[in-house]
């Protein structure tokens, strides 16, 4: 079992609305096989982003655990739980996240260069190459595209080969053909081993996963076959 | 990864307008604390200087050079003028009691055009009982001056080895003196013997305010250091009270005009130092907090990407410290362009001594500046630090669309 969770909640004050305590994601199972692909659907504002980041270690549930590989996640120190995130976890954030400053490979190499390692520019390159971005290497992000911007996410979260790929809308704002390269390769990547949850709101893209998850009002529910 | 190419060089070059104006900012800082604090050591060094030549504790003019030429402005602040009196009040003043050390002086201003090359106040001195000038002028020139041999200020247009002419008198410089920041550097120097020719040829070609002068047989201030056991105000008044048409003045009473007015000029610099410094680091804080606003989805990217609390905190104050070093060398290199050519200037417009510290002095003031603007980075920066290492990841992330 690559990736386990027990339990988890993740609860919010909403102070603004004066309903004191509001619950995102209720008391949550779910596990990840290395190896499988997994499509998490569900309503907007139903609480998915935030069961992603519960599961990237980058929002402490309210209660409950979180496990990979073993290994209490929320129970490690902030350094050793971000070490932990740059080796083995590639998450793909909903919306932009490119550093301006910096050119498309050097972005894409930003998990090696974080931690003062030679950065593999040939396996960035080979990753662009697969995500049909490879001239762009030398581009900056305000030059490229929202849906090239977002294939270079997708690179660099698989830049170290981590174990489990955590992707949130990875192809918002792609056309249908880019959509169908995108989870062809975070199929790939499962059938090479990694365990993939990719959340999405396409809905022909269930082919690609091995399970698809739906969440409603922060209650998980897997749906049997297609 | 190269410094040259590191994340905090990398983020300053992205983003070149906000580290222009933090650089200015910086460079701005240092050169208030660089440049104030270097005014007022050549302030203080130059009142030093001043101090140490006039080297002696009482002056003895005759009393005419109270009234009629302003004293003050002829040894302080450099203006041309002389006075004479009887060789024998001389005699007189020697002879009181707690003499220490006592050497006569000769003054003589040179004309302005005709027979003198340049317009300056010559001094003389007796090579036998000087003991302000003499020390000094050996520094620079280790033989004893011959007769029609001088001695010129820093600031002079003369050099050694030329001739300059004084009431048709050829005199050869023999030296050049080190900068003292004071009226010394305008002035000429010379032993008594050729003194006493230039004022002889003054009077000769009718060009002497006092006609009919004997330079033998007169002198123009006796200087005088007290001896041991004896304070400089019951030698003044013994001398004030025996010896008729003279006046002994305290030379510390003569100088604490200028240090009055020195002290006035630091409290203001030190006040304009203190203000800039704290208005620079309230700037730079509200700079940086503003920066990091601007930038928190970025640090939610990095820390996404396995970056930890530190290292983020680490990068931003990276980033502000090379700022700060930076900013702080330029406005180091700004203040030595200005104060080192415009030293002069400076001078003329505080009309007060203005020496530049040694070069050690200088640099004790540089590392100073550096510290300090530095570390008011550092402190502005820490704020922000520590509110990235603190901030919700998730909710930036999440926040964007
Ligand atoms: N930090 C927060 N404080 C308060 N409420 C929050 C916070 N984060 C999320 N929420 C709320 O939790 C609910 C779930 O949010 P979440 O972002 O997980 O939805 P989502 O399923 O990802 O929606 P979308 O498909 O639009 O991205 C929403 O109602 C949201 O308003
Ligand atoms: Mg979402």
């Amino acid at each position: 079992m690559l990736l386990k969770a027990e339990k988890i909640t993740k609860q919010f004050l909403r102070e603004s609305r004066n309903t004191n305590q509001f619950c995102a994601v209720q008391e949550t199972d779910f596990t990840l096989e290395a190896g499988s692909f997994a499509i998490l659907t569900g309503r907007s504002g139903s609480g998915k982003s935030t069961f992603l980041h519960m599961l990237s270690g980058l929002m402490t549930p309210t209660s409950g655990r979180v496990l990979i590989q073993e290994k209490e996640i929320y129970s490690l120190s902030d350094k050793d739980l971000s070490a932990f995130r740059n080796q083995h976890i590639g998450v793909i954030p909903q919306g932009q996240s490119a550093l301006y400053s910096l050119n498309v490979l050097e972005n894409i190499c930003l998990p090696y260069t974080l931690y003062h390692k030679n950065a593999h520019q040939e396996e960035a390159l080979a990753l662009m190459e697969q995500l049909e971005i490879a001239h762009l290497q030398a581009a900056y992000p305000s030059e490229l595209s929202g849906g090239e911007l977002r294939r270079m996410a997708i690179a660099r979260a698989f830049l170290r080969k981590p174990e489990l790929i955590l992707a949130d809308e990875p192809t918002s704002d792609l056309d249908d053909e880019n959509t169908k390269i995108v989870f062809a390769f975070l199929q790939k990547a499962a059938r090479e081993g990694a365990a993939v949850l990719a959340v999405t709101h396409e809905t022909d893209v269930s082919q690609f996963a091995d399970k698809v998850f739906c969440m409603k009002a922060g209650v998980l529910t897997e749906q049997n076959s297609l | 990864m190269k410094l040259a190419n590191s994340l905090p060089v990398r983020n300053l070059k992205g983003k070149p307008v906000r580290t222009a104006v933090l650089l200015l900012l910086t460079t701005l800082l240092t050169l208030t604390v660089f440049g104030g604090t270097l005014m007022i050591i050549s302030l203080k060094t130059g009142l030093h200087s001043l101090e140490s030549r006039l080297g002696a504790d009482i002056m003895v003019v005759p009393y005419e050079a109270t009234t009629k030429s302003n004293l003050e402005t002829i040894v302080l602040q450099g203006a041309t003028g002389y006075f004479y009196m009887d060789n024998e009040k001389y005699q007189k003043i020697a002879s009181c009691e707690g003499i220490g050390q006592i050497s006569a002086q000769f003054f003589l201003a040179s004309a302005s055009s005709g027979c003198c090359s340049l317009s300056v106040q010559i001094i003389g001195f007796d090579p036998d009982t000087d003991f302000t000038i003499t020390p000094w002028i050996k520094k620079s020139y280790a033989q004893n001056l011959q007769k029609f041999d001088i001695v010129v200020g820093n600031d002079l247009n003369a050099f050694v080895g030329d001739t300059l002419t004084f009431y048709g008198v050829d005199c050869h410089v023999a030296a050049k003196l080190d900068k003292t920041g004071t009226s010394f550097d305008t002035a000429v120097f010379t032993n008594s013997e050729t003194i006493k020719a230039l004022i002889q040829s003054s009077v000769d070609k009718n060009m002497n305010e006092f006609k009919n002068i004997n330079p033998d047989a007169v002198v123009s201030c006796v200087l005088i250091n007290v001896a041991e056991g004896y304070t400089v105000e019951e030698v003044l008044n013994d001398i004030n009270i025996h010896v008729k048409k003279v006046k002994a003045i305290q030379t510390k009473d003569m100088i604490s005009g200028v240090s009055d007015s020195l002290s006035g000029i630091a409290d203001i610099i030190s006040l304009l130092i203190a203000v800039v410094w704290i208005a620079g680091i309230i700037i730079l804080l509200l700079a940086f907090t503003m920066s990091v606003n601007e930038r928190k989805k970025e640090f939610a990217v990095l820390r996404m990407l396995g970056a930890s609390q530190r290292k983020l905190a680490a990068m931003v104050m990276q980033e502000a410290l090379l700022v700060c070093l930076l900013g702080s060398l330029l406005g180091i290199g700004l203040g030595l362009l200005i104060l080192l050519p415009f030293n002069q200037l400076i001078e003329e417009l505080l009309n007060l001594p203005f020496l530049l510290p040694s070069a050690g002095q200088m640099l004790t003031d540089t590392i100073a500046a550096v510290l300090v603007s530095v570390l008011s980075g550092g402190i502005a920066v820490s704020a922000s630090a520590f509110r990235i290492s603190r901030m919700d990841t998730a909710l930036i992330l999440r926040g964007e669309n």
